[in-house]
C-alpha cells in the first residue's frame, strides 16, 4: 500500500500504481471516498499520504516466524604482539568502558537493548564469560581454529548495564593478560566465523567489531599470503589484486548475511594486509571498513576513537532485506553498495546504518507513459536496535518526458558521479583499468555530444557546450579518473586502492561528491565576527597564496595548508605559537585556544566533521615542506601527482571526442 | 588335612599366592585330566607389616633369556661365591658387593622367610603423582554441589607435591589452566570432534613452537616454566585456587529442551585427558579420575542419543543387535584404554546416576588400566563420598594404598609354561621360552602391565604343565615360579617385589591321592569363575554355563568315589566337598546371569570380580549369611531359604551389598517398640549387634557396599531372597508340610536338585 494506489468503486477496490492490477480492499481497511475520490482517512494514514513511512512487521516477516531477539555487538580484539606493543589494545579497552554506555537505544527507552560480548584472539580465540553474577570474568580458549565454535552461550552476550563490573574488570585485565605476549601470528576467517556462530547460537542479528593488525598467516582457514605484486599493475591481471585470494571469504560472507551478522573491520596495518580479501566480508555484510596505517596511539588515537564512537552509536538496522519495485516500462537492473545479492531482486544486508547508500541502476524495458510517470518503491525489512522487526517504505514518483532538453535540465550530476564511480569500481573486478578509463571518457563525451546534437542551440563546432545541469560533470569525471583506484601506479599501495574502492562502494551522493572533489576553504579571509561559512574555492594551486591559510577536507582526511607568509596573528591565534617556524607538523588536533580565530576554525572543522561517517585526521602541511606533496594530491584540478590530466587538459580531450562524435 | 590348610594359609600370608593344586601333576597329559587348570591367584602388592624393603638392586641371573632374580631356592656355593639359577641352571658369579656372604651371613633374599622380598631401586628422577579430575557438569544442582565438595575435600588428601589438573565437560570440554592469576582461563574443545594426541597438544599449546626470530623483538631471556605446568600444578601451590575454581563450577549452561538428555561429551573429554597426559607425562604414575552423572550423548564414544524417548540399551537390545552406538563407542574407549595403558596411566570411573551411564562401553578404560570403577545413584550419597575418600586411604606407613605403572613378569621352571592372566592388566607381548601357546585369559606373554594397583589387586595366572609323560621328574623334584613386580610406589620410589614359590611334583597315576589332598577348592572355584566371567564377556551366557557345568561334571567324575550308574554312592573327599556348591552359586551370580541386571551393572560386577582377592571373590560368589537370635551368639548360617526364620536377624554380605534382614517376629517387636523399654534391653542389644558388624564391613570395604536395612515382607528383602538357595519354593512348600524358613517364589532349581543332577551325570557311564 502506498500513495500511488487509486481507490475506486466508492473505496471498495483499488488499482495498483505499479502493475495496474485491480484489487479488493480488505474489510478492515475499507474507508469511504470523498468528492475527489480520495479516502476520507487520507491524512490519517501515513501510507496514503507520505512518501516514506514505517510499519512494525508482523511475524510473517520474521525469521522462523519468531519475533527477533535484540541485536548484539561482539568486540573481537586482536591481541597479537603488534597491537599490544602499539598500545592499541589498552586504548580500545579503556574506550569501551565509557562508550558502551552510549550504545544506541530507542528514544522511549532508558537503556540500550543491545547485548555485548568480548573475544580476543591471536592464533587462537579467547571467549569471555562476563555473566553478571561472576566475581571475575572467565576466559575460554578455543584453539580448534580449523573448525571454530562457540564455547559458551550463557554469559557471553550480556547487557552492559547488568554486567558492568565484570566487563570493566575484564577490560582492565585484557591489556595486562597479554602484556608479555610474543605471538605475532593471527587468524582472521575463524574470528568472523566464531562471531557469526555466536550470534547464530544466540538467535539474534548483530555486529562484529574486529580490531585487526596484520595479514592472517597462522595455519587456519582463510590463511592469506602476501600476494601484492606491483608487476601486475596496468596489466590485464591487475583485477586479481582486487579480488579475494580465496573463496572462503565469499562463502563466509554469505553465511554471515544469512545470519544477520555484520562485520565492521578496523585495520591497523604496518604493511600489506590484503584489504581486498580481508574487507570482503565487511563489504558484503554492510559493514564499515576502517584503516589506520602505521597506527600510533598519540597521533591516530583520536581519529580511531572518533570512528569507534561514531560507529557504536550509529543507528543501525539489522538483518535487512531490500526490494525495489517499479511501475511498468523500466526496472532496476543493478545494485551497488555494501550489500549481498542472492538473486537479482533481493538486496540483502546483514546490517545497514545511516551512512550506507545503495545505488540502483534502472533501465527501460518498454516505453514509459508521460501521463502516469515512473513510480519507484523501495521497501526495506529490518530489525531495529531494540529487536523490533520493521518495514520501511520509500516511494517516489517521477515525471517522464520525451524531450531530451527536459531530461538534461533535470539531471543531477552528483548522483551521476556516484553512479559512475560505483560502476567503475565494480568493473575493476572484471575489466582492465585501461578499458574502464576509456569507457568513462567516452561516456562523458557521448552524453555531452548527445546534448550538443539534440538540445543545444547551433554554434561553432569548436565551441564546447555543456548543459547547465552538467556543467561540473567533466571536472568530476576527471577527479574520478584521477582517484587512486583508477590510477595504476606502483607508488600507490594496493591496499590503499582496495580500501578506497570499498569505501566508495557504500558512499552516498554527498560523500562521493566531497570525496572526489575536496572542499578547500580559505581561512585567512574569514570574518571572525560573522557566522557565515567561508566560500569554498576551487581545488587548484592557482588559488593558493603564500600569505594564506587553507583548510581542505575530503571526508577521510583534513589538511591545513599554511603559506610561508601567513599572517602571524592567525598563526598565533590558531596554534598559539609565535611564528610559522614554530608550528609543529606532528599535531593532529588543534590546540584549544581562546580566541576568535581558533574558535572559528574549530567550529568549521567540527561542522564539516559532524556530517561525515568517517573521522578525519588533521594533517598540517606547510608550504614548501614534505607534507605539501600530500596536500597537492587533493588539488584535483591540477595535474595529478601520479599522472592524470589537469582539468583544462581533460576538458580539451573530452571536447576532441565530442567533435569526433559529432562529425 | 589340617596341614594342607595351614600350608595354604601360610603361603598366602607370606607370598600372596594361592595355587589351585599344591602338588603338581608331573605330566602334561595328567595335568589336563585334572580338569581345573594349574593356576594361582596372585596379590602382587599384598600388604605385609613384616616386610621391610631392602635398599639395593636385585641380583639377576646372567642368562639373557632368563634374568631370574636370586632367591632362596637357588643353590649357593658360598666359597666360590657362585649361585645357580633354579630356573635355567645357569651358574652365576655374585656381584662384588656380596663378597662377604657365608652360610651364617646371608643376604635377605636367600633366607627362606624372604621368599617374597621388596627392593627399592634408584632409577631416574622421581616424578610426582598426577591426578587429573575429569568432571561432568551435566548434573543436577544438588549432585554437582556434592561432587564439588568431595573434590575440594580430596585436595587435602593428596600429597602436597602431587600434580593435579581439572577438565570439565558437558556439551563442550574445558581444560582449565591452573597457573594464571586473576582471570580464570580454560581451553575449550568441541564435544563432537575427536582429536589426535598431537592435535590436542597443539591446541593446548603444549608443543613448543620453533620461535621465529623477528626483527626488533627482544628475546625472552628468562627460562620458561615447563609447558605442561599450566594445566597440572602441585597441590600445595594451587589448592586455594583450585578450591575456588571448583566452587565456581556451574552446571553446563547449554539449554536442554524438554524430552532431551543433556549433551555430554564424555568420549572427547576422556580423549583429551588421555592426550594431555600422553604428551606431558608418559610413563609416570597418573590417575585420570572421571566423574560422570549420565551416559555420553554426543561425539565419539556416545552411548545413547539425546532423545529421552529412546532408552539406553538393555541386554535385550544387545542380544537383538539393537544397540546402535555400542560397538563404535566400545571401540573408542578401547582405543583410549590401550593408549592410556601404553602410557602407564590409569582411568577411574565414578558413575553416579539413577539410569545407566555407559559403563558397559567404558569398562575397558578401568579394566585395562587397573583403574577403579564405582557405581552409585548420586554423588550426594555416602556411598560415593566414602568410596571416593577411600581411594586416598593410607596404609600403616602413612603411604597411599596405590601403586602405578607396574609390570608383572612371571618366570617358571622348565616343566611349566604360562597360559595367561586374568585381572586388571594388559599384555606386554613379551614372548619367551616360558610362554605357552595355549592361551587362557590374556596370554601369549610372560609380562603384563598393571597401570594402577592397590594391596588387594589380585590377578589369576594360569599355567600349563608341559613335561611329557615319558620324561618323569625325579622323586622330590620341585617346580618353581617367580613373580617379579616392578612398580612406582605412591612415595614415587621405584620398587621391585619378587616372590618365588615352589611346589612338589607328583605322578598323577601313582600318587593321585597326594594331588587330590593338595587341591585348594576355594581358589579353584575363583580361578574357574574368573575364566567363566572372562568367557562371558565375549560368549553367549548359556554357552558359558554349559562349559562350567561340563567342567564340574568332569571334575566329579575324576575325583568322586562312586559306583557306576549309582548316584547314591557318589562321594567327594573333603578337599572337594564345597566346590560344587560354589559352582551352584556362581551359576546364579550376576557375573554370569544378566537377567535382572542392566549391562552397566553386569560390567560393574564383573569389573570387581576380576580384581578382588580370594576372600572377597568368594563372598561375591557365595555371599556370607550371619544369624543373630536369642538362642545363642551370632553364627554363620547356610545361605539357604531355610535360614530365614521369624525370630532371627540376618546379616548378608554379598560384597556389593550389606543386607540386614529382620525376621517377621523381630520386625513386629521392633514396631511395638520393645527395644525402647528398659526391661527388654537385651532386644535392643540384639538389634544393635548386626548393625555394629555391618559397620565394621562398611568401614573397610572398597568400594563401599550398598547398605540395606530391611525386614520380612518388604520389597528390599528381595536382595536377600534372590541370593539364598531356594530350598523351599512355592512349588514344594506344601509337600514339606511344616513351616521352617521362608519360601522363595522362583523356578530356579535348588542346591539339592542341582546336586542330585550332578551326581546322576557324574556316575553315568554314558557321559
Amino acid at each position: 500500500m502506498c500513495p500511488f494506489m487509486q481507490f475506486t468503486e466508492g473505496g471498495r477496490k483499488y488499482q495498483c500504481g505499479f502493475c495496474h492490477c485491480i484489487n479488493d480492499v480488505p474489510p478492515f481497511f475499507f474507508q469511504h471516498l470523498d468528492h475527489i475520490g480520495r479516502r476520507t482517512d487520507h491524512y490519517e494514514r501515513p501510507e496514503l499520504s507520505l512518501g516514506s513511512y514505517e510499519y512494525v512487521a508482523t511475524l510473517d516477516y520474521c525469521r522462523n516466524n519468531k519475533p527477533p531477539n535484540s541485536p548484539a555487538y561482539i568486540f573481537m580484539i586482536d591481541v597479537s604482539y603488534s597491537n599490544i606493543k602499539s598500545g592499541l589494545v589498552k586504548l580500545i579497552c579503556n574506550e569501551l568502558k565509557t562508550v558502551l554506555d552510549k550504545l544506541p537505544r530507542e528514544e522511549q527507552e532508558e537503556t540500550s537493548a543491545i547485548r555485548v560480548g568480548f573475544v580476543t584472539y591471536n592464533k587462537v580465540l579467547h571467549f569471555f564469560n562476563v555473566k553478571s553474577n561472576l566475581a571475575q570474568p572467565q576466559m575460554m580458549v578455543v584453539s580448534d581454529v580449523g573448525e571454530v565454535f562457540v564455547p559458551l552461550l550463557d554469559g557471553f552476550l550480556v547487557n552492559f548495564q547488568e554486567s558492568r563490573s565484570v566487563v570493566n574488570n575484564l577490560l582492565d585485565q585484557i591489556p595486562e593478560m597479554f602484556a608479555d605476549t610474543n605471538e605475532s601470528e593471527t587468524v582472521f576467517a575463524p574470528v568472523i566465523q566464531a562471531g557469526m556462530e555466536a550470534l547464530k547460537a544466540a538467535e539474534c542479528a548483530g555486529k562484529l567489531f574486529i580490531f585487526h593488525s596484520s595479514l592472517p598467516t597462522a595455519e587456519a582457514p582463510g590463511k592469506l599470503k602476501n600476494r601484492d605484486d606491483k608487476k601486475l599493475i596496468n596489466t590485464d591481471k591487475e583485477k586479481i589484486l582486487f579480488q579475494p585470494q580465496m573463496n572462503i571469504y565469499e562463502s563466509l560472507a554469505r553465511d554471515c548475511v544469512a545470519h544477520g551478522c555484520c562485520v565492521d573491520l578496523f585495520l591497523f596495518p604496518n604493511q600489506y594486509v590484503d584489504v581486498a580479501s580481508m574487507g570482503l566480508v565487511t563489504m558484503y555484510t554492510g559493514g564499515t571498513l576502517y584503516k589506520y596505517n602505521n597506527f600510533q596511539v598519540h597521533s591516530d588515537g583520536p581519529q580511531f576513537l572518533g570512528d569507534l564512537r561514531k560507529d557504536l552509536e550509529k543507528r543501525t538496522g539489522f538483518d535487512a532485506i531490500m526490494r525495489v519495485r517499479t511501475s511498468t516500462g523500466f526496472r532496476p537492473t543493478d545494485f551497488f553498495g555494501a550489500i549481498y545479492m542472492n538473486n537479482t531482486t533481493d538486496v540483502e544486508m546483514a546490517a545497514v546504518d545511516c551512512d550506507k547508500a545503495i545505488t540502483v541502476e534502472f533501465k527501460h524495458d518498454d516505453k514509459l507513459n508521460e501521463d502516469s510517470g515512473a513510480l519507484i518503491q523501495c521497501a526495506v525489512l529490518y530489525t531495529s536496535i531494540s529487536g523490533q522487526r520493521r518495514l520501511r517504505v520509500h516511494n517516489i514518483g517521477l515525471n517522464c518526458s520525451s524531450q531530451l532538453a527536459d531530461l538534461y535540465k533535470s539531471c543531477e550530476t552528483d548522483a551521476l558521479i556516484n553512479f559512475f564511480a560505483k560502476s567503475a569500481f565494480k568493473a575493476i573486478l572484471s575489466q582492465p583499468l585501461k578499458t574502464i578509463r576509456e569507457i568513462l571518457v567516452s561516456q562523458t563525451a557521448r552524453m555531452l555530444a548527445c546534448y550538443r546534437k539534440n538540445c543545444a542551440s547551433p554554434s561553432a563546432v569548436s565551441q564546447l557546450i555543456l548543459p547547465d545541469a552538467m556543467k561540473v560533470l567533466p571536472v568530476y569525471i576527471n577527479c574520478l579518473l584521477k582517484s587512486c583506484v583508477l590510477v595504476g601506479r606502483p607508488e600507490i599501495p594496493t591496499d590503499e586502492r582496495a580500501y578506497h574502492r570499498q569505501l566508495v562502494m557504500s558512499m552516498d551522493v554527498a560523500d562521493t561528491q566531497l570525496f572526489f572533489y575536496p572542499q578547500l576553504l580559505p581561512i585567512h579571509t574569514i570574518d571572525v565576527k560573522s557566522d557565515a561559512f567561508p566560500t569554498a574555492v576551487r581545488c587548484s594551486e592557482e588559488r593558493l597564496s603564500e600569505g594564506g591559510v587553507f583548510f581542505l577536507a575530503n571526508g577521510l582526511n583534513m589538511m591545513l595548508w599554511l603559506g610561508v607568509s601567513a599572517p602571524p596573528e592567525l598563526i598565533q591565534g590558531i596554534f598559539n605559537v609565535p611564528s610559522f617556524a614554530h608550528i609543529s607538523t606532528e599535531i593532529t588536533l588543534l590546540p584549544e585556544v581562546d580566541n576568535p580565530y581558533s574558535k572559528k576554525l574549530r567550529s568549521i572543522m567540527d561542522y564539516i566533521q559532524s556530517n561525515r561517517p568517517y573521522s578525519m585526521k588533521l594533517l598540517i602541511a606547510k608550504q614548501r615542506e614534505q607534507a605539501e606533496m600530500l596536500f597537492r594530491q587533493y588539488l584535483v584540478e591540477d595535474k595529478g601527482l601520479y599522472g592524470g590530466a589537469s582539468y583544462v587538459d581533460f576538458l580539451c580531450c573530452v571536447h576532441k571526442e565530442i567533435c569526433q562524435l559529432l562529425s | 588335612m589340617a596341614t594342607y590348610l595351614e600350608f595354604i594359609q601360610q603361603n598366602e600370608e607370606r607370598d600372596g599366592v594361592r595355587f589351585s593344586w599344591n602338588v603338581w601333576p608331573s605330566s602334561r597329559l595328567e595335568a589336563t585330566r585334572m580338569v581345573v587348570p594349574l593356576a594361582c591367584l596372585l596379590t602382587p602388592l599384598k600388604e605385609r607389616l613384616d616386610l621391610p624393603p631392602v635398599q639395593y638392586e636385585p641380583v639377576l641371573c646372567s642368562r639373557q633369556t632368563c634374568k631370574a632374580v636370586l632367591n632362596p631356592l637357588c643353590q649357593v656355593d658360598y666359597r666360590a661365591k657362585l649361585w645357580a639359577c633354579n630356573f635355567c641352571f645357569q651358574r652365576n658369579q655374585f656381584p662384588p658387593a656380596y663378597a662377604g656372604i657365608s652360610e651364617i651371613n646371608q643376604p635377605a633374599e636367600l633366607m627362606p622367610q624372604f621368599s617374597t622380598i621388596e627392593y627399592i631401586v634408584q632409577r631416574g628422577s622421581p616424578t610426582p603423582l598426577i591426578f587429573l579430575y575429569v568432571v561432568d557438569t551435566c548434573l543436577e544442582e544438588e549432585d554437582l554441589q556434592a561432587l564439588k565438595e568431595s573434590l575440594q575435600m580430596s585436595l587435602s588428601l593428596l600429597p602436597p607435591e602431587a600434580l593435579v589438573g581439572l577438565i570439565t565437560f558437558g556439551r563442550m570440554v574445558q581444560v582449565h589452566e591452573l597457573s594464571c592469576e586473576g582471570i580464570s582461563k580454560s581451553y575449550v574443545f568441541r564435544g563432537t570432534k575427536d582429536l589426535t594426541a598431537k592435535q590436542i597438544q597443539d591446541m593446548l599449546g603444549l608443543t613448543r613452537p620453533l620461535v621465529p626470530i623477528q626483527q626488533g623483538r627482544p628475546l625472552q631471556p628468562q627460562e620458561q616454566p615447563p609447558i605442561s605446568s599450566r594445566f597440572l600444578q602441585p597441590v600445595h601451590k594451587i589448592d586455594m585456587n583450585l578450591t575456588d575454581l571448583l566452587g565456581e563450577l556451574q552446571r553446563d549452561p547449554w539449554p536442554v529442551t524438554q524430552g532431551k538428555r543433556p549433551l555430554r561429551s564424555t568420549g572427547v573429554a576422556l580423549s583429551i585427558a588421555v592426550g594431555l597426559l600422553e604428551g606431558t607425562f608418559p610413563n609416570t604414575g597418573a590417575r585420570i579420575m572421571l566423574f560422570t552423572g549420565g551416559p555420553p550423548t554426543q561425539g565419539p564414544g556416545m552411548v545413547v542419543g539425546d532423545e529421552l524417548k529412546t532408552p539406553i540399551r538393555s541386554w535385550h537390545d544387545i542380544e537383538k543387535d539393537n544397540a546402535r552406538f555400542m560397538k563404535k563407542a566400545t571401540k573408542h574407549y578401547e582405543t583410549l584404554a590401550n593408549r592410556t595403558a601404553a602410557n602407564g596411566h590409569c582411568i577411574d570411573i565414578y558413575a553416579c546416576a539413577l539410569d545407566q551411564t555407559g559403563l558397559l562401553e567404558m569398562k575397558c578404560c578401568a579394566n585395562l588400566t587397573g583403574g577403579h570403577m564405582m557405581m552409585g545413584d548420586s554423588f550426594n550419597t555416602s556411598l560415593f563420598k566414602q568410596t571416593f575418600q577411600r581411594v586416598f586411604s593410607k596404609d600403616f606407613n602413612g603411604e597411599f594404598r596405590m601403586a602405578f605403572g607396574a609390570t608383572l613378569e612371571v618366570k617358571t621352571s622348565r616343566e611349566l609354561k604360562i597360559s595367561g592372566a586374568i585381572g586388571p592388566c594388559v599384555s606386554l607381548n613379551a614372548k619367551g621360552p616360558c610362554v605357552s601357546e595355549n592361551e587362557l585369559g590374556i596370554g601369549g606373554t610372560c609380562q603384563w602391565k598393571i597401570c594402577s594397583l592397590d594391596p588387594s589387586s589380585t590377578l589369576a595366572i594360569y599355567f600349563e604343565v608341559v613335561n611329557q609323560h615319558n620324561a618323569p621328574i625325579p622323586q622330590g623334584g620341585r617346580g618353581a615360579v617367580q613373580f617379579v613386580t616392578q612398580y612406582q610406589h605412591s612415595s614415587t620410589q621405584r620398587r621391585i617385589r619378587v616372590t618365588t614359590v615352589a611346589r612338589n611334583w607328583a605322578d598323577a597315576q601313582s600318587q593321585l591321592q597326594h594331588i587330590e589332598a593338595a587341591f585348594d577348592q576355594e581358589v579353584a572355584a575363583v580361578l574357574m569363575a574368573r575364566l567363566g566371567v572372562y568367557r562371558a564377556e565375549s560368549e553367549e551366557g548359556p554357552d558359558v554355563l554349559r562349559w562350567l557345568d561340563r567342567q564340574l561334571i568332569r571334575l566329579c567324575q575324576k575325583f568322586g568315589q562312586y559306583n557306576k550308574d549309582d548316584p547314591n554312592s557318589f562321594r567327594l573327599s573333603d578337599s572337594f566337598s564345597l566346590y560344587p556348591q560354589f559352582m551352584f552359586h556362581l551359576r546364579r551370580s550376576p557375573f554370569l546371569q544378566v537377567f535382572n541386571n542392566s549391562p552397566d551393572e553386569s560390567s560393574y560386577y564383573r569389573h570387581h570380580f576380576a580384581r578382588q582377592d580370594l576372600t572377597q571373590s568368594l563372598i561375591m560368589i557365595q555371599p556370607i549369611l550371619y544369624s543373630y537370635s536369642f538362642s545363642g551368639p551370632p553364627e554363620p548360617v547356610l545361605l539357604d531359604s531355610s535360614s530365614i526364620l521369624a525370630d532371627r536377624i540376618l546379616l548378608m554380605d554379598t560384597f556389593f551389598q550389606i543386607v540386614i534382614y529382620h525376621g517377621e517376629t523381630i520386625a513386629q517387636w521392633q514396631k511395638a517398640g520393645y527395644q525402647d523399654m528398659p526391661e527388654y534391653e537385651n532386644f535392643k542389644h540384639l538389634l544393635q549387634a548386626p548393625l555394629d558388624d555391618a559397620q565394621e564391613i562398611l568401614q573397610t570395604r572398597f568400594p563401599m557396599p550398598r547398605y540395606i536395612n530391611t525386614e520380612h515382607g518388604s520389597s528390599q528383602a528381595r536382595f536377600l531372597l534372590s541370593k539364598v538357595n531356594p530350598s523351599q519354593t512355592h512349588n514344594n512348600l506344601y509337600a514339606w508340610g511344616q513351616e521352617s524358613g521362608s519360601p522363595i517364589l522362583t523356578d530356579d532349581v535348588s542346591l539339592q536338585v542341582f546336586m542330585d543332577h550332578l551326581k546322576k551325570l557324574a556316575v553315568s557311564s554314558a557321559s
